[in-house]
């Protein structure tokens, strides 16, 4: 085993949300550790969105609290390289994907003017990491739905992050996109945390080794010790062998 | 022909074309990317309110413009940021308010006699220096603006979320293209009038959009594309004595017509 023994990448305890007088999350207590791949599952109108939003500081935390990487949560992307829902809005853009990457560094280190070179090289680095090197120069929008989630997961590495937050990231990709986004996201995973919201799980469970379900309340799995069990030597996890998994489980 | 160039009101109406041309360029380039057509189009008619102030209270018709277009578009600034959900209704609203109070501002001045065509249409010969004064001073501001903020606008731009969870102020770059999207439309109402500044902050635009890659070339591409219709409007203007802004428009559709038709052929 290596170092990943008790490191806490995030530490949620009690968390709670209210909107409109009713409750969209109720007292949520999640530990996510280093190197986990954990997708959060759960219905629309769940609180997904919200936990996200939480983690991320968009939303407010009215009571509990969030640690990440042992500190109290401020609003910011340093810790955490986020890849929004949605990245095949607003295509008509004329904007080159090494741009898009750049928009990643953080905002007060950047240059008066213009990129720096060592923002450049960085930029293009992360590009290589995620295969996507030679579209540098490429409009953002003369590229596949499968490359360009490629791109904003490169422009979520740039700032180094620990943990990678992905919402829906193969919503809207063809299944040989989504194939290659979730075997990037197993290859990236053997570095950081990697955390994705999905309602997709025949394809997440097969990469997951946790998983969260929530639905205003939260149900934790860890499927590290199931999944063994199965063989799953055809890279493929089916709704059935999923319905036997699910079955050995004890929620 | 080349003698008209010697007319000092013939050299002011083509520095002031390419000057708004460029202005323009840019600035539409960020309203279009910005999906904010129509609010510019909202502050373009509000705008008239501020005529009609000015005609009046018997201040500067071209400062009354500015100072009401910049409010109008700080409201709607304010408006967007706070009621996203009804965002169409209340620029609408602005849109119609301001001209209403203009007509109204007109209809009680007394002797009133200025030329409402000029405003509705452009008058282009009529630039003065000091007009010319003013727009190379917003062309200035407008460069070192790009210059400093480019990345921030670009980001605001194309994700506002994102920008907003990397640290940029997005509520103030959103307002800062609206300031300057207003100071835009009040100087190219000069060149080619209230009715049809939408176009000129659009088809050039639409054209350089299918040509760049990056929001960088597409504003150059946009404020040359631009300024050479402007040229050829006025020319045509001249010519045949007809009005410029509208000539302007007419050869900048007429050229998006055949540009489109050269990307279905390609």
């Amino acid at each position: 085993m290596q170092t990943k023994f008790n490191l806490r990448v995030i530490e949620i305890e009690n968390l709670s949300f209210v909107y409109d007088k009713e409750f969209v999350l109720e007292n949520i207590n999640l530990i996510v550790d280093n190197r986990d791949f954990l997708v959060l599952i759960g219905p629309n109108g769940g609180g997904k969105s919200t936990l996200v939003k939480l983690i991320l500081g968009i939303n407010p935390i009215q009571s509990g609290f969030i640690k990440i990487l042992n500190k109290p949560l401020h609003k910011s992307l340093t810790q955490i390289g986020y890849v929004p829902q949605n990245t095949n809005v607003n295509t008509n853009f004329p904007i080159k994907a090494i741009e898009v990457v750049m928009m990643g560094h953080h905002a007060h280190k950047r240059a008066i003017f213009g990129y720096k070179k060592e923002e450049t090289e960085h930029a293009m680095h992360v590009l290589r990491q995620v295969g996507m090197e030679e579209f540098a120069d490429k409009k953002i929008g003369s590229l596949s739905g499968g490359q360009r989630q490629r791109v904003m997961i490169a422009r979520a590495l740039c700032a180094n992050p620990k943990i990678l937050l992905l919402d829906e990231p193969t919503s809207s990709i063809d299944a040989d996109g989504q194939k290659q986004v979730y075997e990037l996201l197993k290859e990236l995973n053997k570095k950081i945390t990697v955390i994705v919201v999905s309602h997709d799980l025949s394809v997440v469970l097969e990469y997951a080794t946790k998983v969260a379900h929530i639905n205003k309340k939260l149900a934790f799995h860890d499927l590290s010790s199931i999944k063994k069990e199965f063989d799953i030597g055809n890279n493929h996890v089916c709704e059935v062998e999923l319905l036997q998994m699910l079955g050995k489980c004890k929620c | 022909m080349l003698e008209v160039l010697s007319y000092e009101f013939i050299q002011n109406a083509i520095i002031a074309g390419i000057l708004v041309s460029l202005i323009s360029g840019i600035i539409g380039s960020l309203i279009v990317v910005n999906r904010m057509v129509f609010l510019a189009g909202g502050i373009a008619h509000a705008a008239y309110g501020g005529i009609g102030i000015a005609i009046f209270s018997g201040i500067p018709i071209f400062f009354g413009t500015t100072v009401f277009a910049v409010v109008a578009a700080l409201i709607m600034a304010f408006v967007t940021i706070k009621e996203r959900e009804n965002i169409d209704t209340f620029i609408g609203l602005i849109w119609a308010v301001g001209m209403a109070i203009g007509i109204i501002l007109v209809d009680l001045t007394p002797g009133y006699n200025v030329d409402l065509m000029s405003y509705l249409f452009g008058s282009i010969l009529a630039v003065t220096r000091e007009d010319i004064y003013f727009m190379s001073a917003l062309f200035v501001v407008i460069i070192l603006v790009m210059t400093f903020w480019y990345r921030d606008i670009l980001a605001v731009s194309y994700d506002s979320e994102y920008a907003s969870l990397s640290g940029i102020n997005v509520k103030f770059f959103y307002t800062l293209i609206l300031i300057l999207s207003a100071l835009t439309v009040v100087i190219a109402i000069k060149v080619v009038g209230l009715i049809l500044v939408i176009a000129l902050l659009t088809i050039p635009i639409y054209i350089a959009q299918n040509l760049s890659s990056s929001l960088y070339s597409m504003m150059l591409i946009s404020g040359f594309t631009a300024s050479l219709f402007t040229i050829v409007g006025l020319w045509l203007s001249y010519s045949f004595d007809l009005t410029s802004g509208a000539c302007i428009i007419l050869v900048s559709a007429l050229s998006l017509m055949l540009f489109m038709i050269a990307q279905k052929i390609r």
